[in-house]
């Protein structure tokens, strides 16, 4: 009995004096932090990616709170939703940003590029690039030895062994930024994700002039401008031999992917392939393969897409190339 | 047409050439195993090689997904390595086990050859030392003359479990040398490991850096306690000739993987594998120390190998 | 006998053009000529299109601190000045002539002479060689008058001379020696003078007993000059190693050869001073190893630069018609295989090597097994396996902590791997990155 006392009363004393002390640590070597800080890192995805531009999630939400207001401030993984939740908790208004996507712009697969040597060093494209032009007679276009596909956190990127350059899974990528700044060719780049996920984009990076760019690659740009002439919007600038879409001007209407002799520029997520004369068939049976997946919803769209066809025209009739607000208003009444 | 970058040709080394040496430094030993246990060092080493690849091929197939590394002959040596520190009437579910927990936990689970921070044989022989105590330390005794017995022979404590319990009953030096003494059947005789030894030597296999220092630190550190007079001190020779000690230094101890990458390291590594294996012979409770010592350094090498960096080329001597 | 202290491998030396005297290379229709064959800034162009210009004109100037003239060596139009494609598939500026005859300026002395006397200042000996666009002819291409130009404080007070020729296969210098060793005296001499140096020493490895014997002859006339034979020892031609070697002085870390007393020059370089001083004649062609395996006739060629290197390889039994090949410029071990024969030959290109199909692929890849083989083999004493994988993981800072500026890519690691490991990629991508993060944190300052 009296053991039995003994070592209770022993427990307890060390009990309560053990909480004593930790009062008093606790106290003492309080951290001050700002409660909104775990809050916001509460809502945020915690991939740590640094898409933000920050080092990881927390990074990012002592940005915000320190800063107090949501200004050049965007997680790419969460998109709006995620920066309405982290605005409700700062109490100030999220920026509208689009989403976006990384894009590779490179059509060099097997087929169209072939190879003219083997690599036998390590399988890094950054170690490739530095020593010499890579497998194939385009120096500019995707070396296929994945340092994207490392650089990438959300498994969006996989090298395609048949084409021998990457693949981008739309639905896994943020937006970070990580496989564009890996890629040692800057083949890959950032574009807006666009309505439904339609984009245009030239397909290509090749600034040797157009014959080189050709006999390297069938589907090169060689740098004709048939697409800057063509572009009701001025969206297409031709620079160094090789074109560029800006994604903040192109309206998708597609009339440069027509145009272009070499099937350059890519469309994607058009459930119909680009319409007037029959462009290249490989860039058809791509696009309709595309379109795949939104397979229940095709008629409607396509009933939509006559639509646009015709609004287009009449479009391009009453305004030329002077297109304030008006396009903008009349995509928007479309979509 | 192949382009790469420099440098474009090769000494030929490679993993496999490096473990096969090894391994044919092991034949003169495994000869003399023959000789003296029979079909019981035939059994145990066939059974131990067999399930260590076995092991390894299972948990390569279907847990890592990745081809086939069988080919580099490292589960070939872990197998044959393991089954030198076991006795030769060692049941065969215990060798099987004592393999399996080799290549399963003492590499596999680290991701393969190259990424183990033990040496495998070793976690396998002192997983069985731990478990199965009373097996792994009856020994047959060598020369019954007779092929067919395996696990029926007749046993006996060797030389330092005797001395442990403060027995001093020295063996004859040629039986040391020769192996004709009762151990673990790769470990018996001293002139066929330095044979072994030799060759590795040759070979440029390894250099002399681990196993000189740790049969030196053993010399040094028996040979003070017997000229102090300490209890049942015995001649520092007979240290070096009897239990694992040799076989250790040779081959378990300079295994690539778990020692240290620098000469100056390796002088460390090989004094501190003598300094414990020493004072476990001399002090502690297990007759032998050679695995013991061993492992514990494996443990230290990390760090060796983050504190002892190579001279480098014009150094700047801080002043 | 001497050599460097730490690591080194020792690889096969397969010198199977070593009794191949210098055969003279014809001229092409076509020449391209880069205008970046040194380090440094690329030459501007002092031609125009459609100008006539003769063998040892200057077409190219040297901007710059550290750039290079670039001379003529054919007589022709210029065709035009443009992005060609070298021989590792990128553009690279160059001027393209149409080769008409073999016109040479009236000021260079192409007679077999030795000419022996000459009475120059330091200063005009500088002014002529980076008159005549020399730079090291080791495969650096560093250029000679910086070398040459020493700041005070700094003195020095040897002029060693690099007939190592440790990369295997290679045999330029071997032949170069064994033939204008007199010339190449003569150069040192003025080298020597240069520098304002009484000593120099010519380091040659022992498998070329015959130029040791040679070269050592010849000194005797020579005063000052001496013949040092060196152990076989990869890398013994390095600047580092060999200053070791030679006189046992270790440059520190980070510091060049001069902070020791010790200017380096290859024999090419000094034969190539020799012209361009006492015959007047700028660097315009250098001798070129063109060997292999399965080569019918490997040989070493005189060859003008803008030569394509198609014509060499056709020349030593052209390239296997079936079955991989690896074509690397230079030697084995530094060497950079290239993707583009039809680009030129420039002065970068001190031998062409075709290895066949068994040699030319890397063996499998496997687990690092921590066998330290890299570590003993570093003639810099630094732990390849451990940057390459720090390299790997990109932690730049890390790198430049464990001295990855220190690698001189001898690729000493990746011969020794016996996992196959591409040690080296990685450390030379790391060196670059840390390289660039170190002149960016310069120029912040």
């Amino acid at each position: 009995m009296n053991i039995v006392i003994t070592s209770i009363v022993i427990l307890g004393a060390i009990g309560c004096l053990s909480a004593v002390i930790l009062y008093f640590v606790a106290k003492k070597f309080k951290v001050e932090q700002d409660d909104r800080i775990d809050q916001i890192v509460e809502v945020l995805p915690g991939a740590n990616c640094g898409g933000c531009g920050f080092a990881g999630c927390q990074g990012f939400a002592t940005a915000c709170v320190k800063a107090g207001s949501l200004e050049n401030k965007f997680c790419p993984v969460g998109g709006a939703p995620v920066m309405q939740k982290v605005g409700s908790i700062l109490g100030v208004e999220a920026s509208e940003v689009e989403p976006m996507v990384a894009v590779v712009r490179c059509n060099g697969t097997c087929a169209n590029r072939p190879k003219t040597n083997t690599y036998d060093g390590a399988k890094n494209c950054r170690i490739a690039a530095s020593h010499y032009a890579g497998e194939t007679a385009c120096g500019y276009g995707c070396l296929g030895f994945g340092d994207c596909a490392a650089a990438c956190n959300c498994g969006a990127i996989k090298v395609n062994p048949e084409t021998g350059i990457v693949e981008i899974d739309e639905e896994l990528c943020v937006g970070c930024g990580a496989c564009a700044k890996a890629c040692p060719h800057n083949v890959i780049e950032i574009r807006k994700k666009g309505l439904k996920g339609r984009r245009v984009y030239v397909g290509c990076v090749n600034k040797d002039k157009g014959a080189v760019a050709r006999k390297a690659c069938k589907a090169a740009c060689i740098g004709c401008g048939k697409c800057e002439k063509t572009c009701p919007f001025g969206a297409i600038k031709v620079e160094n031999n090789v074109a560029y879409i800006d994604f903040n001007v192109c309206k998708l209407c597609r009339k440069c992917v027509v145009e272009c002799p070499t099937g350059a520029i890519k469309d994607v997520n058009f459930p119909t392939p680009p319409v007037k004369p029959a462009p290249k068939p490989v860039e058809e049976k791509k696009t309709v393969e595309e379109a795949k997946p939104v397979e229940p919803k095709v008629e409607e769209v396509k009933v939509e897409e006559v639509k646009v066809e015709e609004v287009r025209i009449e479009e391009v009739k009453t305004d030329t190339l002077d297109n304030g607000k008006k396009p903008d208003a009349v995509e928007q009444s479309l979509f | 047409m192949i382009v790469s970058p420099s440098p474009h040709i090769h000494n030929n080394d490679s993993v496999r050439k490096d473990m096969l040496n090894v391994l044919i430094a092991l034949i003169p030993a495994y000869m003399v195993a023959l000789y003296y246990f029979g079909f019981g060092a035939l059994c145990v080493s066939l059974i131990a090689i067999a399930s260590c690849l076995l092991c390894e091929w299972l948990i390569q197939k279907f847990f890592l997904k990745k081809p086939c590394s069988l080919g580099n002959c490292s589960a070939l040596l872990t197998g044959v390595l393991l089954s030198f520190n076991l006795p030769s009437n060692l049941d065969w579910w215990i060798v099987v086990i004592g393999a399996f927990v080799a290549i399963g936990i003492g590499k596999m689970t680290f991701g393969g050859l190259g990424n183990n921070p033990f040496n495998p044989a070793l976690v396998g022989r002192v997983f069985l030392l731990v478990s199965f105590p009373a097996q792994m330390t009856t020994w047959p005794r060598p020369l019954q003359g007779c092929w067919m017995r395996y696990t029926d022979a007749e046993t006996g404590a060797t030389f330092l479990s005797k001395l442990n319990e403060g027995v001093i009953e020295l063996p004859k030096y040629t039986d040391m040398l020769l192996g004709n003494i009762g151990g673990s059947f790769g470990e018996v005789s001293a002139i066929a490991l330095l044979i072994g030894f030799v060759y590795l030597l040759c070979t440029k296999t390894i250099t002399w850096h681990i196993p000189v220092s740790i049969i030196v630190t053993v010399f040094a550190f028996t040979g003070i306690y017997y000229l102090c007079g300490g209890n049942n001190a015995v001649s520092p020779c007979v240290h070096l000739l009897t239990g694992g000690l040799l076989l250790g230094s040779i081959f378990m101890a300079t295994d690539y993987v778990t020692s240290p990458m620098t000469k100056c390291g390796q002088l460390i590594y090989g004094i501190g594998i003598g300094v414990i294996t020493s004072v476990i012979r001399l002090w502690g409770a297990y007759p032998e120390g050679m695995s013991f010592a061993i492992l514990i350094m494996n443990a230290v090498t990390p760090l060796i190998n983050h504190y002892v960096q190579p001279h480098r080329f014009g150094e700047v001597v801080k002043k | 006998m001497k050599t460097f202290k730490i690591g080194g491998v020792h690889p096969n030396d397969s010198k199977l053009s070593a009794c191949q005297p210098i055969e003279v290379m014809g001229l092409p229709a076509k020449a391209v000529i880069p205008l970046s064959q040194h380090i440094g800034a690329p030459a501007t162009p002092v031609v125009e299109k459609g100008a006539h210009v003769v063998v040892g004109q200057l077409i190219a100037q040297g901007t710059g601190f550290m750039s290079a003239n670039i001379h003529s060596p054919y007589s022709g139009t210029i065709e035009k000045i443009d992005n060609a494609v070298d021989a590792w598939g990128m553009p690279c500026k160059s001027i393209f002539i149409n080769v008409e005859g073999d016109e040479w300026d009236e000021s260079i002395d192409r007679t077999d002479t030795i000419v022996r006397a000459f009475a120059y200042t330091p200063e005009e000996i500088v002014k002529k060689i980076s008159d005549a666009g020399i730079v090291g002819l080791g495969g650096a291409c560093f250029p000679t008058h910086v070398k040459l130009s020493i700041k005070a404080p700094a003195k020095a007070d040897v002029l060693i001379v690099n007939g190592v020729e440790c990369e295997p296969y290679l045999t330029c210098d071997h032949r170069l020696m064994m033939e204008h060793g007199e010339e190449l005296m003569i150069g040192i001499k003025i080298l020597m003078k240069a520098i304002n140096v009484d000593r120099a020493i010519i380091g040659i490895e022992c498998n070329k007993p015959d130029v040791i014997k040679h070269l050592t002859d010849l000194s005797i006339k020579h005063f000052g000059i001496e013949v040092c034979p060196l152990k076989m020892h990869y890398p013994q031609g390095g600047e580092k190693q060999l200053i070791d070697a030679c006189i046992g002085r270790q440059v520190p870390s980070g510091a060049l050869p001069i902070s020791v007393g010790a200017v380096v020059d290859n024999v090419a370089t000094c034969y190539a001073v020799y012209e361009a001083v006492q015959k007047n004649k700028p660097l315009i062609d250098r001798v070129v190893t063109v060997t292999g395996d399965k080569m019918s006739h490997p040989c070493n060629l005189k060859v003008r630069f803008g030569t394509p290197l198609k014509d060499l390889i056709d020349k030593a039994g052209g390239l296997p018609t079936e079955g991989e090949y690896k074509m690397i410029a230079g030697g084995p071990m530094m060497g950079r295989s290239f993707c583009n024969a039809d680009s030129p030959s420039s002065k970068r290109t001190s031998g062409i090597l075709i290895l066949p199909e068994d040699k030319a692929r890397r063996a499998e890849e496997e687990n690092c097994i921590r066998c330290g083989k890299c570590i003993d083999a570093c003639p810099m004493g630094l732990e390849p396996y451990l940057l390459s994988r720090i390299s790997e993981v990109k932690n730049w800072d890390l790198m430049e902590e464990h001295h990855v500026m220190d690698c001189i890519e001898c690729g000493c690691c990746l011969y020794t791997c016996p996992a196959n490991r591409p040690l080296l990629d990685y450390i030379r991508m790391g060196k670059q990155t840390v390289g660039g993060i170190i002149r960016a944190r310069a120029q912040k300052k």
